[in-house]
């Protein structure tokens, strides 16, 4: 049975809830109908939308948005943010070694192969400085709860982690809709989040440079984070770029303005390693800038996130990550890893294919919720179909037991229902590492589906650390 | 700033004036009809329409004849006119979303809301008694575009590449509009000095919102000479073409660049030429001939404009 975030198993409301049932409880529900739809229609105003692949370009969708928040008590917290930075840390550390001295290849710790055959090893980075040491400047660290409440970290997104903006407009709206909420109970606020990033991304900036003219990289209008881009660089003050803004001459990265050639010194790029230059990486990407990568390697420009964090989030490390955080740290990882089955070594491959109706099976490789097989949900041929695609090639998967998601009472048609959720933090590091109280809460709308992301019918909800 | 983003925004602001003066030569022509039941004036007034934007002969494929509700549906919503009142709230939307992180919050949802609630209109073919309830429309969007640029907005190189396209965009627009009034009357001869007929005249000044403006002006009769002086020469005169140059020529000094000093020149020639000429040059000339000249002006300029500052440069 799955953990109420908001209900004991005896139906009483858990402490942190309080106030809010309360609140709920005295609001005429016809109210509550009139406010979901000032909510929908104030995304749809603000054109808080995204784009949906394989549908016709320009199409654009609301995400659907809940207005029961999900409340994380501040011990709770506390101790989330301590695993988060711990976390974050180490894998920054592994990074920082791998593309430097590889000393925890050396100790036995992860087999070498296992990293040098990886598409998301970068060598072009080898022996690369970069400032502060950092590559995974921005972590969305995806994490849920199962069983009796303990959280377990399910994906470390250390690329180009996206929904940081879906944060920063639930809140808005909540606020805007039920301002007397606010005032009773006492929520941490996160609308300083693009400050922290900009302090982040100024502290990264390449030696000597003292007032960093940072840019905000994007595919383009038609990109389905473009929202978030645009929102965030708005909020940071920085320019918007495509590739085609941006040139490199003699190692030097300049924007085109109408003042003639400017000088850039940070990328918040939010596009993939692979298109970010077609003279390193795919020549055929027209997103990115030719010269780029000569340039980053020269140290003339900084790149957040790095070239090659892909080989610290990529799924075959992750078993590997309570091992990194010991070695890097000598500590004991705060927060768990679910635990996972590497089809790559025999005896878990035996295991998974034995026991296919009971897990999740993920392709390492795979995003967004697709090329994956959910056990107890699959059809027998679903699951024969699979068996065949893994033992045709094990290494490319990994096996997890179906974690009981913990759930929230949400909106949907019949009334409150409670629906599955995870919990997506945002942790910056730079000469500091920082995050703010919370995070994009994504909730799956089908009943008993697991799968939060957007891009297959989740909804977001606001997130909610009490301050006390 | 970046080029592309002040691409984006010059467009953005293009856009959403050629819509507005869309709906004001639509909202004068459905005027004159309520009052002229004559079908060959109706007809010669919506051809003339259809002519100055340039939409006479894919219409005429479409639809065989001129007809006013063909005519109007045609230059509102047709999605193969790309200059239809539609397309350029779509295209303000489209170039404004290129470069949300450059513009204010209000003026993202502003044009959003726009090309959102345009739909509205759409989906029934415009009765005269609503057309009149959407050009207004049209034109408060306009207005409430403007208004929340200039009020929103940092002062900077930003918003005066968004006064530099709206300017360009309403000294062309004056200039077609009284261009397709001398059009209609072609087939008469125009007495400059006499009394024009008060509902032909009234209804092009009422067209740029200048009836009260002539009144205030030259406390007088409508004569077609000063209401070709009011709309060419008189810089007060918010839509004059004097006024609009006269924006133009001052707002691309202060974004000069090392590129831009030819366009500047020729933006001060023009400038000047409004500045210093006088209506009975003009009528000398031909104001038909006159207007044609000045267009080909504005055109030049805007792709002087495009290439010094809005393409990027080479490197």
């Amino acid at each position: 049975m799955a953990l109420n975030e908001m209900f004991e198993t005896d139906g009483t409301v858990r402490p942190h809830y309080r106030a809010y049932a309360e609140w709920l409880a005295a609001m005429p529900s016809q109210r509550l109908d009139e406010k979901r739809a000032e909510a929908d229609s104030l995304f749809r105003r603000a054109g808080i939308t995204f784009a949906v692949h394989g549908e016709a370009t320009g199409t654009e969708r609301l995400i659907p948005f809940d207005l029961v928040p999900r409340i994380i008590p501040a011990a709770e917290w506390d101790w989330l943010q301590r695993g988060l930075k711990q976390r974050v840390t180490a894998l920054n550390a592994f990074l920082q070694d791998i593309y430097h001295e590889q000393e925890i290849l050396r100790a036995g710790v992860i087999p070498a192969e296992q990293v040098f055959r990886n598409l998301q090893y970068r060598p072009e980075m080898q022996d690369i400085n970069v400032p502060m040491d950092v590559y995974a400047h921005i972590a969305g660290v995806d994490l849920v709860r199962a069983g009796e409440g303990e959280y377990y970290v399910l994906e470390d997104n250390l690329r180009v982690p996206s929904g940081v903006s879906y944060m920063l407009e639930n809140r808005q709206a909540m606020m805007r809709l039920f301002p007397e909420l606010f005032a009773n109970c006492s929520v941490a606020p996160v609308e300083h989040y693009p400050d922290l990033l900009l302090d982040c991304l100024r502290s990264v900036a390449p030696a000597g440079v003292r007032d960093p003219t940072i840019v905000l990289l994007t595919p383009g209008a038609y990109n389905s984070a473009y929202f978030e881009h645009a929102f965030l660089a708005q909020q940071m003050g920085v320019e918007l770029v495509e590739g085609q803004d941006l040139f490199v001459d003699d190692e030097v990265v300049y924007m085109r303005t109408t003042q003639g050639p400017r000088r850039v010194d940070v990328i918040y790029r939010r596009i993939d390693d692979d298109f970010i230059d077609p003279l390193a990486f795919r020549p055929d990407s027209m997103l990115g800038v030719p010269g780029l990568l000569m340039a980053y390697r020269a140290g003339r420009v900084n790149i957040a996130n790095a070239v090659g964090t892909g080989i610290a989030d990529d799924k075959s490390t992750y078993p590997y990550v309570p091992e990194i955080i010991r070695f890097y740290l000598g500590e004991e990882p705060v927060l768990s890893n679910v635990p996972t089955y590497v089809l790559r070594r025999p005896d878990d491959l035996a295991y998974a294919l034995a026991h296919l109706d009971e897990l999740v099976v993920k392709e390492v490789h795979g995003a967004g919720g697709y090329g994956m097989l959910i056990g107890p949900r699959a059809s027998k041929q679903e699951i024969e179909e699979f068996r065949l695609r893994i033992k045709a090639d094990p290494a490319r998967y990994i096996a997890q037991p179906t974690l009981a998601l913990s759930s929230c009472p949400t909106f949907v048609e019949s009334g409150l229902a409670p629906r599955h959720l995870d919990l997506r933090p945002f942790v910056l590091s730079g000469s500091d590492i920082t995050l703010v109280p919370g995070g994009l809460t994504r909730v799956a709308l089908r009943e008993g589906s697991l799968v939060v992301n957007s891009s297959q019918g989740g909804g977001t909800k606001d997130t909610w650390v009490l301050e006390r | 700033m970046l080029s592309r983003t002040a691409d984006h925004l010059y467009w953005m602001a293009r856009y959403t004036e050629r819509a507005e003066n869309l709906a004001r030569m639509l909202d004068v022509n459905c005027r004159m009809t309520l009052l002229r039941q004559d079908e060959d004036a109706v007809r010669r007034r919506w051809t003339a329409m259809l002519s100055t934007v340039g939409q006479l002969e894919p219409f005429l494929a479409a639809h065989g004849d001129v007809s006013e509700p063909a005519a109007i549906q045609w230059i509102s919503f047709e999605g193969s006119n790309p200059g239809s009142i539609q397309q350029c709230f779509d295209s303000a939307r489209e170039n404004a979303r290129a470069v949300r992180g450059s513009i204010s919050t209000e003026t993202w949802e502003t044009l959003n809301t726009t090309w959102l609630e345009v739909r509205r209109f759409r989906n029934h073919p415009l009765a005269a008694e609503v057309s009149g309830e959407f050009f207004e429309w049209v034109k408060f969007r306009s207005h409430l575009a403007r208004g929340v640029l200039g009020g929103t907005m940092l002062h900077d190189d930003a918003l005066k590449f968004t006064q530099l396209g709206a300017y360009l965009e309403r000294a062309d627009n004056t200039a077609r509009i009284l261009d397709a009034h001398f059009e209609m009357l072609a087939h008469q001869t125009i007495k400059f000095d006499d009394v024009g007929d008060y509902y032909d005249w009234g209804a092009l000044l009422r067209s740029v919102s200048a009836f009260a403006i002539y009144r205030k002006v030259y406390r007088d009769r409508i004569t077609p000479r000063r209401v070709a002086e009011l709309l060419i020469l008189h810089e007060p005169m918010p839509r004059s073409l004097r006024h609009c140059m006269s924006a133009v020529q001052h707002t691309l000094e202060e974004l000069a660049n090392t590129r831009s000093v030819e366009t500047q020149r020729r933006a001060g020639e023009v400038d000047a030429m409004l500045r210093y000429g006088r209506i009975e040059d003009v009528l000398a000339q031909g104001p038909r001939s006159y207007l044609h000249g000045f267009l080909a002006r504005t055109a030049d300029l805007g792709s002087r404009i495009a290439n010094d500052f809005l393409v990027s440069e080479a490197s």
